[in-house]
C-alpha cells in the first residue's frame, strides 16, 4: 500500500486530495491523508506522483508518500518539499504525540530520535507507559498498519425555496414543500439516519413568519408520511397570509431499531400509527389524543394523556377489579342528609333513595396550590340500581356535591 | 340425487362459515360459555349502569396487552378511569386512550380510521353513555363497513353500550346485568367490597349464564 500526506497551509487542501483519490483523511485542519495505490499507471513512479500532487497543490505544501499512513504524516509534517518512502530514524522524538511526562523521561533516558526509540524493550516500554508507550514505539518503526478515517462532509438537512409569486392555496403549497420533503428524506437514506422533528418556516407576504415544528413520537424518514402530517398540520393552523419563501429543516436521529420476532403479535407500523393519530387529533382536538400515564399523586384525577407511541410493558394477569366510569365533568347533585349521611340523591338523568352508602372518605391536597382539592367521599347504591360514587366538594359554595361516576 | 347433499355434508355448519380464533378474557366462567370473544368479528357488550360492562371491557383489554398486542379506547363520553384499568392488569403504555368528548360521530370516525390502520389487538368503542334515542340512529351500513375492516385480521372490535346496535354485523353479544353486590363492616362504616355479575350470551345462543365477581381492591 501506498499513503500519499499533504501538509501546509493551503485552503484548497481537500480538493487536491480529491483529484486523485475519492475517500481521503483529513487528519488536521493542515493535513490531509490519501491513498495513491493505482496511480502508477496514469503518473508513474511514487516521486512522479508526488510531483503531480505537489503541482496541483500550489507552492509551500510538503507532499510526503510512504508505506503507512502515520509514516507519510510524520514524513509531511517534518520533511519539506517531496518525500518518497522517507527514512524517519533521525528525527526527533518530540515529533511523536508526546505527554509532558513521557518527553521527560525520554530526556532524562538519553531518547533523542525515533531510531533510539525504537530500539528500546518493548516489555520494559509497556511496564512504565502503557499501551500508549507501545503505540509511539509502533510509530516510531512505522509498524501501525491502520485504514483511512474517510472524511465525511456534514450533511445539512435544511433547505429554503423562494417563490416567484406568493401563494395562498395550500396544495400548490405542497407540492413545493414535497420537493423539498423528498430531497431531505433522500439525504437522510443516504446518511442512514431519520427525523424526529420537522421545522417548516413560511414567510408571507404580509412581512410575517409562520413557524410549525412537528415533534414526532418516532423518527420517521419517508416523505410521504411526513408530508402527510405536514398537510394535516398546515390545514389545522394555515398561514395568515400568502406564502413568499419556504423554509424546511429537519432534525437528524438515528433510526429506530427494534428487535422483531416471530412469535410476537403484529403491532401498528409507528409510521402509520402517527399518521392515523394524527388524522384523529384533528377530529378530536390535539389534546384528546395518547397513552394515559399514571401520576405518583393521590388527586381525583392522578393521569395524563402522553403523546407517544406505544411501548411493550411487562405482561401482567388480569384481575377482576370493580372498574370504574367517570361523569366529565362531574354531574352537580341535590343530596339530602340525615344525620350527615346521604340518603336520597337528585341529579340530571339520576335520582333515587340511597340504599346503602359507605364513606365519608375524606382527601385533600395540593393546598400549596391553586388546584387545591379537599372532598369527602362516598360509594353509594340507590334504588335505580346503580352504584355511584358521590363527594363533597368543601372547597365550593353551593351547589357542592356532586357525582363523580358510576362503577361499572 | 339430493341438490342439497352438499350442504348435509357439512354437517349443520354454512359454506361460509368461519372459525375464529378466539381471545380468553381471563374469566374463567364466561370463557368456559362463549371460549373467549372472537377475533376479527364485532361483540357486543350490553347491560344498564353498574352491571360490569367496563369491568368486562377492562378484562378483555388486561388479556390483549398481556399478550403484548397494542389495543385502543374510543371514549365516547370521557369516561375512562386509567386507574381502575391499571389495577384491573390493564398496561397502560399499550393503550392508545381517544378522548371523544361526548361526540358520538368523532367517536365513529376515529374507530374508522384505527380499525383500516390495522395491527390492533383491541379496540374498544364506548358507547355505554350515549342515548339510546342517539346511537339508533347511526347507520347500519357502519357496523357492515367496520366488519369488512377486519374480517381477516386479528383485530377485536369491542362495543360497550346499553342496548344492541350493531345487532346481525356483531359475533358475539354478551348480555350483563349486576347479581348482586357485598358491603362488608357495620352500618355506619360499610365497605364496598364486591360486585357480581352474571353475564348471558345472545348471540350464539347458550342456555347457561356465566357469574363473574369483581373485588375491589382492599
Amino acid at each position: 500500500m501506498m499513503f500519499a500526506c499533504i501538509h501546509g497551509p493551503s485552503a484548497n487542501l481537500l480538493q487536491t486530495a480529491a483529484a486523485f483519490s475519492p475517500s481521503f483523511e483529513q487528519t488536521a485542519p493542515d493535513t490531509v491523508l490519501f491513498r495513491v495505490d493505482g496511480l502508477q499507471r496514469l503518473h508513474g513512479s511514487p516521486r512522479q506522483i508526488a510531483e503531480a500532487i505537489a503541482r496541483h497543490a500550489g507552492d509551500k505544501i510538503n507532499v510526503a508518500i510512504a508505506e503507512t499512513a502515520d509514516a507519510a504524516i510524520l514524513a509531511a509534517r517534518n520533511f519539506p518539499g517531496i518525500t518518497v518512502a522517507p527514512s524517519l530514524t533521525g528525527l526527533d522524538v518530540a515529533t511523536l504525540p508526546l505527554t509532558a511526562e513521557m518527553a521527560q523521561v525520554f530526556e532524562s533516558w538519553g531518547i533523542y530520535t525515533l531510531d533510539q526509540l525504537a530500539q528500546l524493550p518493548e516489555t520494559g516500554l509497556a511496564e512504565r507507559f502503557g499501551p500508549h508507550g507501545v503505540y509511539l514505539q509502533q510509530l516510531a518503526r512505522g509498524a501501525i498498519h491502520r485504514p483511512l478515517k474517510i472524511f465525511q462532509p456534514e450533511t445539512t438537512y435544511e433547505d429554503r425555496i423562494e417563490l416567484d409569486h406568493p401563494v395562498s392555496l395550500l396544495e400548490p403549497l405542497l407540492f413545493l414543500i414535497a420537493r423539498l420533503l423528498n430531497d431531505q428524506c433522500e439525504r437522510l437514506l443516504s446518511n442512514a439516519m431519520a427525523a424526529n422533528e420537522v421545522t417548516i418556516h413560511l414567510e408571507l407576504e404580509n412581512r410575517t413568519g409562520h413557524t410549525r415544528t412537528l415533534r414526532l413520537p418516532v423518527p420517521m424518514r419517508e416523505s410521504k408520511s411526513l408530508l402527510k402530517l405536514l398537510q394535516m398540520d398546515l390545514e389545522a393552523h394555515p398561514p395568515t397570509a400568502p406564502t413568499l419563501a419556504i423554509s424546511l429543516q429537519l432534525k437528524p436521529v438515528h433510526p429506530r431499531t427494534v428487535q422483531t420476532g416471530i412469535f410476537l403479535p403484529i403491532t401498528p407500523a409507528p409510521d402509520k400509527l402517527e399518521l392515523t393519530l394524527a388524522r384523529i387529533r384533528g377530529i378530536v382536538g390535539e389534546n384528546n389524543v395518547g397513552l394515559p400515564e399514571l401520576l405518583n399523586t393521590h388527586h381525583p384525577h392522578p393521569f395524563r394523556l402522553a403523546n407517544a407511541q406505544p411501548k411493550i410493558a411487562n405482561p401482567q394477569p388480569p384481575i377482576p377489579n370493580p372498574a370504574f366510569r367517570h361523569y366529565r365533568p362531574a354531574l352537580p347533585a341535590t343530596v339530602d342528609l340525615d344525620r350527615n349521611r346521604p340518603i336520597r340523591i337528585t341529579a340530571p338523568g339520576i335520582h333515587g333513595k340511597v340504599l346503602n352508602a359507605a364513606g365519608p372518605w375524606r382527601t385533600s391536597g395540593d393546598w400549596w396550590t391553586t388546584s387545591v382539592w379537599n372532598r369527602d367521599e362516598w360509594d353509594i347504591a340507590l334504588t335505580n340500581g346503580s352504584l355511584y360514587r358521590i363527594y363533597l366538594d368543601s372547597q365550593r359554595r353551593d351547589p357542592n356535591w356532586f357525582i363523580e361516576g358510576s362503577y361499572d | 340425487m339430493n341438490p342439497n347433499a352438499a350442504r348435509v355434508t357439512t354437517l349443520g355448519l354454512r359454506p361460509d362459515a368461519k372459525i375464529r380464533e378466539c381471545l380468553p378474557t381471563g374469566i374463567a366462567s364466561l370463557d368456559a360459555m362463549v371460549e373467549g370473544f372472537p377475533r376479527g368479528a364485532i361483540s357486543e357488550i350490553l347491560g344498564p349502569e353498574s352491571s360490569g360492562r367496563t369491568t368486562l371491557v377492562h378484562s378483555l383489554l388486561a388479556a390483549s396487552t398481556g399478550r403484548l398486542e397494542i389495543c385502543a379506547y374510543v371514549d365516547t363520553d370521557d369516561s375512562f378511569d386509567p386507574v381502575t384499568a391499571a389495577a384491573a392488569g390493564v398496561a397502560l403504555s399499550q393503550l392508545v386512550w381517544i378522548r371523544c368528548g361526548h361526540n358520538a360521530g368523532h367517536a365513529l370516525k376515529a374507530a374508522d380510521y384505527l380499525l383500516h390502520a390495522g395491527g390492533f389487538g383491541v379496540i374498544v368503542l364506548d358507547l355505554c353513555q350515549v342515548p339510546p334515542r342517539i346511537s339508533n340512529r347511526i347507520p347500519i351500513s357502519y357496523w357492515y363497513r367496520f366488519r369488512l375492516a377486519i374480517e381477516n385480521t386479528p383485530t377485536i372490535l369491542a362495543l360497550a353500550e346499553k342496548e344492541p346496535i350493531a345487532k346481525s354485523c356483531a359475533s358475539l353479544m354478551l348480555d350483563l346485568q349486576r347479581k348482586k353486590t357485598v358491603w362488608t363492616g357495620a352500618p355506619g362504616f360499610s365497605l364496598l367490597r364486591e360486585m357480581e355479575f352474571e353475564a348471558a350470551s345472545r348471540k350464539p345462543v347458550r342456555p347457561a349464564t356465566a357469574v363473574f365477581k369483581a373485588r375491589a381492591l382492599a
